[in-house]
């Protein structure tokens, strides 16, 4: 065992020998490798720490709460009990009718712009949609409370109420801030996310596919469908890279949610998110067990947050079969 | 993008060589710099302190507006001088601090009632048993029976009632709930005080400006903000009827009047409320913030340091605090804090030889 290993070792002596000139070449090639490898595991190292102190900070809330933290109501910082099921639910809600309302304009608006539209237009679609990433969510809060509430309590929630307040989902005041304005609100902040993947992942599905459906004596309509079937898990992808963004956005939010605990049925009624209560409530955050339940919330939302992003690597591997030629793979 | 960058660079490389070699020269002078913590609501009176004090003595005072809690935090870990807090620290709190800490009360502030009634020209009146059922969720419309009573001769809309609090945690919140427990037996039980808590009726505005901006955005709606701010912004607010049954506007000398009212308390213990106040002519919805400091001290030049400014706040400083829209505090109170000042210790030894009263 000894030897053989020492014959391995220096059986590649002579090569070594032949190349001393580039050896200083290999040492910074060492070198490099080494540094490289180094900051590679520091990005991990740092989700690794975020973890870790999360955890650390939301040990006296585990302990204290146990498993009812998830499913209890009550939030009281005056009396110190916590609960985060009514920003489990907030989030969950929002975010769900934020991509209800957000996907179906959304894959239109990529269809169109991979398929009909001329080359200059959807460019120039595509910039604009884009842009609308690029605005600071502050922005859209602001939008969300001053024009948005308005329209949506003069207009749009009587209407609900009127017409569709024998579902428990409409009824209530109109006040315009709540549950579906913040929806919508996260509707549009995600818009660009979906359309501009889509649209990148259906241009980039093989022509063959659309030529043969054509050949076979497909419509257009029917040629479409194809490319859609074909773009399938990259789409998936794009909606679940929109649903990271909704579950996590904190500011806009916050300022058109409401801000209360109560879980109501219906989407007219204020509520509240994960995000929206930590930025919220941590700068008043005196006890020590309250700081500890905000953690926790911060905790929980990583949780689902990662758990997401894994389901949607899973996803998308499954529907591709683990092929990197499809489109959306990557 | 290359221009700017550089000339930060330009200006910064100078500026780090002359930060190093004078801290190299000027080290015993870094003890005439004071770290403070904490609350937000007095960060623009303190900070027109700060540079008062600066011009006057050289002495630069660094404070980071983050709010009390964390405020107290950074006290407890005693990585500042002195922290802020617009909630008094509560026994329990005072007890779980490494060595004792003496409240300070600096400026007074008032919570004004801001509504959104359009085409009611009269001013709104209020009493404590109404505020605490709209916020209680009991009182919906603002046609109610007792609405209409407190306000007779103004016909009041059929419009339901939206009250908006604070959503973030606030020293505001905490003048406000505090008011409330201090009016009805209900609130106190059920509900508590606090910076935060757990509202049971109402939707959330974080700030201000965010309760502002949905009481100015949906008419019904009621909110309450801090004196300076619905003052700065001209909104509507309601006269409340006080203890001694008058009905009182939110105004700086109504504020100072409540905290004039209390002094009896105050004298014994500065952390006392001043809500609900016995004058007719005191405004029931006030409290005062605080500075937050070990009463005896590791650092004697820092703390003597500290001990100067706070004093000459509570004289100079005050002649400039309704510029800002704070209420002063009265002589009366003053005089308490010279004598806690007077209490203050560096290692065991008294730090205010004079009190220059």
């Amino acid at each position: 065992m000894t030897s053989a290993a020492a014959t391995l070792r220096s059986a590649p002596e002579p090569a070594r020998a032949e190349t001393r000139g580039r050896a200083v070449g290999l040492t910074a090639d060492e070198i490099y490798r080494q540094l490289l490898r180094a900051l590679a595991i520091s990005v991990f190292a740092v989700l690794v720490l975020i973890v870790f102190e999360t955890t650390r900070g939301a040990l006296p809330s585990i302990q204290a709460f146990g498993w009812r933290f998830l499913i209890s109501t009550e939030w009281d910082p005056v009396a110190e009990k916590f609960g985060a099921l009514p920003y489990l639910y907030g989030t969950l809600v929002t975010s769900a009718l934020a991509l209800l309302l957000a996907i179906p304009p959304c894959l239109g608006a990529a269809v169109y712009l991979s398929e009909l539209a001329s080359r200059r237009l959807g460019a120039a679609l595509t910039f604009v949609i884009e842009l609308l990433a690029s605005i600071p969510s502050i922005v859209f809060g602001v939008w969300g409370l001053f024009v948005l509430a308005p329209w949506l309590r003069t207009t749009i929630e009587p209407f609900l109420i009127a017409k569709f307040g024998f579902l428990p989902l409409f009824r209530g005041f109109p006040f315009g801030i709540g549950i579906l304005n913040a929806g919508l609100v996260l509707a549009v902040m995600v818009a660009p996310t979906i359309v501009s993947i889509s649209r990148e992942i259906l241009l980039s599905t093989p022509r063959s596919l659309r030529e043969a459906a054509l050949a076979l004596g497909a419509t257009r309509a029917e040629g479409i469908a194809v490319t859609l079937d074909a773009a399938r898990p990259g789409i998936l992808g794009a909606i679940i890279l929109a649903l990271g963004r909704a579950l996590g956005e904190t500011m806009a939010v916050t300022m058109v949610i409401g801000n209360t605990n109560r879980i109501s049925a219906s989407l007219l009624a204020p509520g509240s998110t994960m995000a929206s209560v930590i930025a919220n409530e941590f700068t008043e955050a005196t006890g020590k067990l309250y700081l500890a339940a905000l953690f926790e919330i911060a905790l929980v939302l990583f949780a689902i947050t990662l758990v997401l992003n894994a389901m949607a690597r899973l996803l998308v591997y499954w529907a591709t079969g683990g092929r990197r030629d499809v489109a959306g793979a990557a | 993008m290359i221009h700017p960058l550089r000339s930060i660079r330009r200006a910064i490389l100078p500026a780090l060589a002359a930060a190093l070699a004078l801290g190299a020269l000027a080290l015993p002078a870094a003890a005439q710099k004071l770290t403070g913590a904490g609350a937000t609501f007095p960060y623009p009176i303190y900070s027109k302190w700060f540079d008062m004090y600066k011009e006057k003595t050289g002495i630069e005072i660094n404070y980071q507006s983050i709010g009390s809690g964390a405020g107290i935090q950074q006290v407890k870990a005693g990585t500042v001088d002195f922290g802020a807090s617009d909630a008094a620290l509560s026994a329990v709190q005072l007890k779980d601090m490494p060595r004792k800490v003496v409240h300070i009360p600096t400026v007074a502030g008032a919570v004004a009632l801001a509504y959104n009634l359009p085409g009611m020209s009269a001013q709104l009146k209020m009493t404590p048993e109404i505020i605490t059922d709209i916020y209680m969720g009991k009182i919906t419309v603002w046609n109610d029976k007792k609405i209409a009573a407190a306000n007779p001769g103004v016909e009041m809309p059929a419009a339901p009632i939206l009250p908006v609090h604070r959503s973030d945690g606030s020293g505001t919140t905490n003048i406000f709930v505090t008011y409330l427990a201090s009016v009805s037996a209900p609130w106190k039980e059920m509900v508590g005080v606090g910076t935060s808590v757990s509202w049971p009726a109402g939707v959330g505005g974080k700030g201000n400006d965010g309760v502002a901006g949905v009481v100015r955005q949906t008419p019904g709606a009621i909110g309450y903000v801090e004196l300076a701010y619905a003052e700065q912004n001209k909104l509507s607010v309601a006269l409340l009827r006080n203890k001694a049954g008058s009905f009182v506007a939110p105004s700086l000398a109504s504020t100072t009047a409540a905290v004039q009212s209390s002094l009896a308390m105050l004298a014994k213990d500065v952390r006392a409320p001043i809500a609900n106040a016995a004058s007719p002519e005191a405004y029931p919805i006030a409290g005062m913030t605080y500075l937050l400091v070990y009463q005896d001290q590791k650092d004697p030049v820092k703390a003597k340091a500290l001990v100067d400014f706070i004093a000459w706040a509570m004289h100079d400083g005050q002649a400039v605090v309704e510029e800002l829209n704070y209420a002063k505090l009265p002589e009366s109170v003053i005089k308490v804090n010279m004598s806690t000042l007077a209490t203050l210790s560096a290692n065991g030894k008294k730090l205010l030889a004079g009190t220059p009263q």
